[in-house]
């Protein structure tokens, strides 16, 4: 799927007006969002250790800068000797792109579901309607905790319930936006002119959902982190030795009184992913929304 | 009224029977629904009883039909570990659950409407901005991090606070506060946004016309107007993330809760109890936002006419 480029001068000078308009919260969350990305595509260059080897005789070492603190071992090690700034690089390169594959399903299932709503309306429109109120009337923590229990924590059952935590975001807002645009002269003028129902969704609506969705598509990023986060940490998310931010958490919880450190690092990039993603994401947001820009 | 009554229980009805056929199609076409059902080291008499209880080695329409019996006489099976019925486990971590849900809610409604009137009233000030700012650091913080930042903090090195378990009033704490944090985060941005809603309205500038002072202003004509849109989202919103976060927040704590169930039956491979325990808080849910539902229909008498859509 393409999106028809905006409309903009050129693609720096785009970046630059897009810099400036914003103020310093959100020039920090560019900045932190940015750097986190970079950080998780480099990782495998940047992380000194091979985030899996174990050491015995340096275990629950304390980052550089304490008291018996072993050199190369920037933020320390964990319980099984293991560095910690090496295996957070890959945690958050893991976390990342989790969401990532976790968001895009979401967006092509709800998007899809929502256009067919909206677009064939009738029985269909009503079961599908039917799914998300389903889905918005349960906790999805529970359901994600009983599909991993059932379908075990493999990379793809992990993926499919981070894809299916948000699904219902998307079809409510494609099939609303497409109920509205169908009214549209431009789609009537589509219609008169020949076009069948494909080219219509393909030429004349997704153009003009695309704003709302790629904003949806930025708050649930941080919605999809925290999920994969809170089942890594509860053991039920990416199984061990894989590291994900969650996941060393969560373990790492058991050495806290005498090696926070282990927590330290993991949590902060979690915190830090999701407060860049939901500044981003409500700027965004705000953008889009025409009767926000008055206030 | 009575149509709409009955509609809201046809929806609660249908959506409680997908989430059974949904729960029941998973668990049975992922792998052997007799070990699934039954699990290891059990006798062969017993073995074929349950099996020909849940009639597993019948179709799999006649399975179902089963399973939707036992809705009807109370026979959930039992735990494959502790070996007791599955609902006199669900049963018992009810109320802790509640009393805990109800401690985070209560907290957040005290914390979050006076932040959020206040960023609202203030907005352009840095009163507003540091609002604002906190409540988004609340949505970015995981509970979890914040449940354990707070019991490294206040139990290792400050030792104010118990860890586990919910015995005294200061076990109840920690895990309000973790449990609270995001709904607090969640509420007060919604409370400010719903308050600028209103204190544009027509009404508040002839209230400020015919010389109210400006407290009564805003509390009488102000938040009894935001106050409609806010319950309907402490009831639908906040409802539902409580529900989730406080799986998370009981399992840290250890919390005798339907949570640190549901987490810890999963991690064990328990399926009878994480099955009832998912449709127990199904079920819990659905008749919250019911009753929600109904309530609203019964304060506002627009909403009974009007077809969702």
């Amino acid at each position: 799927m393409t999106y028809p480029a905006v409309p903009a001068a050129s693609a720096p000078a785009a970046a630059l007006q897009f810099w400036r308009s914003a103020d310093v919260i959100q020039k920090a969350a560019i900045v932190i969002g940015l750097s986190l990305v970079l950080l998780a595509v480099l990782a495998p260059l940047i992380a000194p250790f091979d985030p899996n080897s174990q050491s015995l005789i340096a275990r629950l070492r304390p980052p550089l800068g304490f008291e018996r603190a072993k050199a190369g071992y920037l933020l320390g090690t964990d319980e099984l000797g293991r560095d910690v700034f090496s295996r957070s690089l890959y945690g958050l390169r893991l976390t990342l792109m989790l969401a990532g594959l976790g968001a895009t399903l979401g967006l092509l299932i709800g998007g899809t579901l929502g256009l067919l709503a909206g677009i064939v309306g009738g029985r269909t429109e009503a079961s599908i309607m039917a799914a998300v109120d389903t889905q918005i009337a349960v906790p999805f923590t529970l359901v994600a905790l009983f599909l991993l229990a059932v379908l075990g924590s493999s990379i793809e059952v992990i993926v499919l319930v981070l894809g299916l935590a948000g699904w219902e975001q998307y079809a409510r807002i494609v099939r609303g936006e497409v109920r509205r645009l169908m009214n549209m002269p431009f789609i009537e003028a589509a219609r008169a002119a020949g076009a069948g129902p494909l080219r219509i969704a393909r030429r004349h609506l997704l153009p003009n959902i695309v704003s709302p969705l790629v904003v949806q598509f930025t708050l649930s990023l941080s919605n999809i982190v925290l999920l994969e986060s809170t089942l890594s940490f509860l053991g039920l998310g990416v199984q061990p030795p894989t590291a994900t931010l969650g996941s060393m958490v969560g373990i790492g919880r058991d050495y806290m009184p005498t090696a926070p450190w282990i927590v330290v690092a993991p949590a902060m990039m979690i915190l830090l992913i999701t407060f860049a993603v939901q500044i981003l994401g409500d700027w965004l947001r705000d953008g889009a929304d025409v009767r926000l820009r008055a206030r | 009224m009575l149509s709409y009554v009955l509609r809201t229980l046809i929806r609660m009805v249908l959506t409680f029977f997908v989430i059974v056929t949904i729960v029941f199609f998973a668990t049975r076409l992922s792998g052997n629904a007799v070990d699934f059902v039954i699990g290891e080291g059990m006798t062969t008499e017993d073995r074929d009883l349950l099996i020909s209880y849940y009639e597993l080695d019948r179709p799999i329409w006649s399975q179902y039909f089963a399973f939707l019996r036992s809705f009807t006489d109370g026979q959930f099976g039992l735990s494959f570990i502790e070996r007791r019925p599955v609902a006199e486990m669900v049963l018992e971590r009810i109320w802790p659950s509640t009393q805990l849900l109800l401690s985070a809610v209560a907290l957040t409604v005290l914390v979050s409407i006076p932040l959020g009137i206040a960023a609202a009233i203030w907005r352009k000030s840095w009163i507003g901005s540091a609002v604002m700012v906190l409540a988004f650091l609340g949505y970015a913080v995981p509970n979890f991090v914040l449940a354990i930042v707070m019991v490294l903090v206040f139990s290792y090195w400050l030792n104010w606070l118990p860890v586990v378990g919910n015995g005294t009033a200061l076990h109840f704490i920690m895990p309000t506060v973790a449990l609270a944090g995001v709904l607090i985060a969640a509420l007060t941005r919604f409370t400010r946004n719903a308050m600028l809603d209103v204190l544009g309205q027509d009404f508040m500038r002839t209230a400020r016309a015919k010389g109210l002072p400006e407290k009564a202003v805003i509390f009488k004509h102000g938040l009894r107007n935001a106050g409609i849109t806010i319950l309907s989202v402490i009831g639908l919103q906040v409802a539902g993330l409580a529900a989730s976060g406080s799986v998370v927040i009981e399992a840290i704590f250890a919390w005798p809760g339907i949570g640190d169930l549901l987490v810890t039956s999963a991690l064990r491979r328990d399926y009878p109890v994480l099955q009832f325990g998912v449709l127990t808080v199904a079920l819990a849910v659905i008749l919250i936002n019911a009753a929600i539902d109904l309530a609203y229909a019964w304060a506002d008498p627009r909403l009974r006419h009007t077809v969702k859509g």
